[in-house]
């Protein structure tokens, strides 16, 4: 009862003309951004921080426009998957094996309005879980102490290469480099300068908005440089939308599909480092395996290999916020971009937060209920608009995301050296992704770097040196065995994983044929 | 061999990492650990892990030619040049230029990426500028 209460006066919040505005302002250019190869959810929320934090909106609104961009782009994702057989992000992949046949059949109106429709299904039921699950694990918060917190900061980095890496040597590195980077400044603790090299620019540390805008954004617009010269991302009006409404029987046939993918979606979700690729991914093979045994429909435009994935990637977006919000521990890019918000905003993500915060947490999730509703009033009758988008050529629309990217950036700072940052940022960042190194731990390393040595040595200093506090209790241990789990498994089984995801995409390279 | 290059930059780094970390200024405030330990681990993992490309190096990556790896330097010359001509030439003026430039070598006509150029500068300038207020910045000219 006392949630619905808490949630009642979120939705006062995220109901306000103004807060109302933002959100469809957000549900609309994060799918424009999802819709677009390339530009994905965490691209899109990077571009637009700057942009409105420098716009000088407070804390609850600016988290509104961006959690609205958030899952406006993760609905996005599935509009070029259906359309042009290519996914706008990497968990709308799943889509493109029955989405794009179902395209060529004709029926590209009814699998995007339908796709629509499993997005709010997945995403709507994993913030109700997100409202049920988060504030339990807040009861978790009194047995946190400064060491249990380092634990959970190293539990994050662990997991966070992901269950499909198969080089946790590079995550670690990247995590690294990001704690690395976060140590530039001045010590929080005694003041000491440090990597600062008597530079003034350095003094106050490296911003991680400029980190974050170069590595995503920048690096995107140099892959573009090197792959895509040239023309459109569609070659124009090669697939009809038809009938946009599809048949209530195909919605029915496919609610269990629907639920299925939810469920597992919002499973993976909520565990760190699985992510919405892997839930769309689960969620689609189960679908295969339950419905379709002899493989007779699913890749050829079966409507339920549409409605599967979708629900499982959004519903694994929506868990992905439970971690992050509860634990500050973020699962995905997007949600380590989404935390970067919150620091911004002087909010500490954490067991802390429902109690010390709960207007905003609960403004958030309100916010987050109303995306979901713009976006599905949205997506279906503005179809056609979305799909034009697609027909803009990249070689005009990327310098377009490079420039918004300065113009953010230098708006918040002022620093022609802070820009050159960025340029530097994007640069590093084209060479780990061609290194195959995930630039979301550099990302985690820089905004979680400070908290993460503030805990160590709180942690010593209370145990007066003595390094075994770190094993002190139960809880702390426990956390170790699921760091080193989550490090270790993915060197055991992520091959194996990485292997028939791959698998899948070459059966959707012979679908696209 | 990509892999080993990096993993001998990464080793590089490492130790110029932990050598700053030694030079460290110690302040009145000193807590048990120090404001060097966390960077010294820090280090440490850079290092071992850029231990671990050198012995084990994964596939060789995709790189780009020759004329594809030049675009992007003079891309990215370009745009710290534009980082530079922002606050002497003011936003309009040196956007006009760097969006051109982009559009250009992504394969627009250079006449049009010209079009292009202005049209993206006066846009952003219009919607950010002043419809959002954002502070641009700002040339000899105001603008």
């Amino acid at each position: 009862m006392e949630i619905l209460s808490l949630l009642a006066d979120g939705f006062a919040v995220a109901l306000t003309p103004q807060n109302f505005f933002l959100a469809v302002v957000g549900c609309f250019l994060g799918t424009l951004m999802g819709a677009l190869p390339g530009l994905g959810p965490a691209n899109g929320v990077a571009i637009l921080i700057p942009i409105a934090f420098s716009m000088g909106l407070g804390p609850t609104p600016s988290l509104i426009l961006l959690v609205s961009v958030y899952y406006g782009a993760m609905y996005g994702g599935r509009i070029s998957s259906i359309l042009l057989n290519i996914p706008g992000d990497e968990p709308a992949m799943m889509t493109c094996l029955d989405g794009y046949p179902m395209a060529k059949k004709g029926m590209a109106g009814e699998a995007l309005s339908l796709s629509g429709v499993a997005s709010f299904v997945g995403a709507f039921f994993a913030t109700c879980g997100l409202v049920l699950l988060a504030p339990q694990l807040v009861k978790i918060a009194l047995l946190f102490g400064p060491a249990e917190y380092f634990v959970l900061f190293t539990v994050a980095f662990a997991t966070l290469g992901g269950i499909s890496s198969n080089n946790q040597a590079k995550s670690a590195f990247a995590a690294a480099l990001g704690l690395g980077i976060a140590m530039i400044g001045s010590d929080s603790q005694t003041g000491s300068q440090r990597f600062t090299f008597d530079h003034i620019h350095l003094y106050d540390g490296i911003d991680f908005l400029i980190a974050i805008v170069g590595l995503f954004a920048l690096s995107e617009v140099f892959i573009f440089l090197e792959n895509h010269r040239g023309g459109a991302v569609a070659s124009s009006g090669e697939v009809k939308i038809g009938r946009i409404m599809p048949d209530f029987g195909m919605i029915k046939r496919c609610i269990p599909s629907m639920a299925r993918g939810t469920g597992l979606g919002f499973f993976a979700g909520v565990l760190p480092g699985a992510g919405a690729s892997l839930g769309s991914f689960l969620a689609y093979s189960l679908e295969k395996q339950t419905v379709d045994r002899d493989g007779k429909t699913f890749g050829k435009g079966d409507p339920r290999g549409v409605a599967a994935p979708e629900a499982g990637n959004n519903a694994a977006s929506g868990g992905a916020l439970v971690p992050m919000l509860a634990l500050g521990v973020p699962g995905s890019g997007t949600t380590a971009v989404l935390l970067a918000v919150l620091l911004q905003l002087n909010i500490t993500p954490g067991p802390l937060l429902f109690t010390k915060n709960p207007d905003v947490v609960w403004g958030l999730i309100a916010a987050l209920f109303l995306a979901n509703f713009i976006l599905l009033a949205m997506n279906i009758p503005l179809v056609g608009i979305f799909t034009r988008v697609l027909m803009v050529p990249t070689r005009i629309l990327m310098p377009i995301v490079a420039m918004i990217s300065f113009v953010g950036i230098y708006s918040i700072t002022g620093s022609s050296f802070d820009v050159m940052l960025m340029v530097g940022f994007g640069i590093a960042g084209w060479v780990l992704r061609k290194l195959d190194v995930s630039l979301v731990p550099v990302i985690l390393g820089i905004l979680l770097g400070n908290q993460m040595e503030v805990n160590l040595r709180r942690a010593m200093t209370i145990s007066d040196g003595d390094w075994m506090v770190l094993f002190g209790s139960p809880l702390a241990i426990i956390l170790w065995v699921i760091a080193v789990t989550g490090f270790v498994l993915p060197m055991v089984m992520g091959r194996r994983i990485k292997k028939k995801m791959e698998a899948a995409r070459d059966e959707e390279a012979f679908v696209g044929d | 061999m990509s892999d080993r290059i990096f993993g001998i930059f990464g080793l590089a780094l490492a130790v110029f990492y932990i050598w700053a970390a030694s030079i460290i200024k110690d302040s009145f405030m000193v807590d048990v650990v120090g404001p060097r330990a966390f960077p010294y681990i820090v280090g440490t993992i850079i290092g071992i892990c850029s231990l671990y490309f050198i012995i084990r190096p994964d596939e060789e990556p995709n790189w780009p030619h020759f004329k594809a790896f030049s675009e992007i330097v003079f891309a990215a010359a370009v745009m710290f040049l534009y980082c530079l001509a922002l606050p002497e030439l003011g936003f309009l003026i040196s956007t006009v230029f760097a969006t051109a430039y982009l559009t250009w070598r992504l394969g627009t006509e250079p006449l049009w990426s010209l079009v292009a150029g202005a049209s993206t500068s006066v846009g952003i300038y219009v919607v950010f500028h002043l419809i959002l207020g954002l502070a641009l910045a700002e040339g000899p000219l105001g603008f």
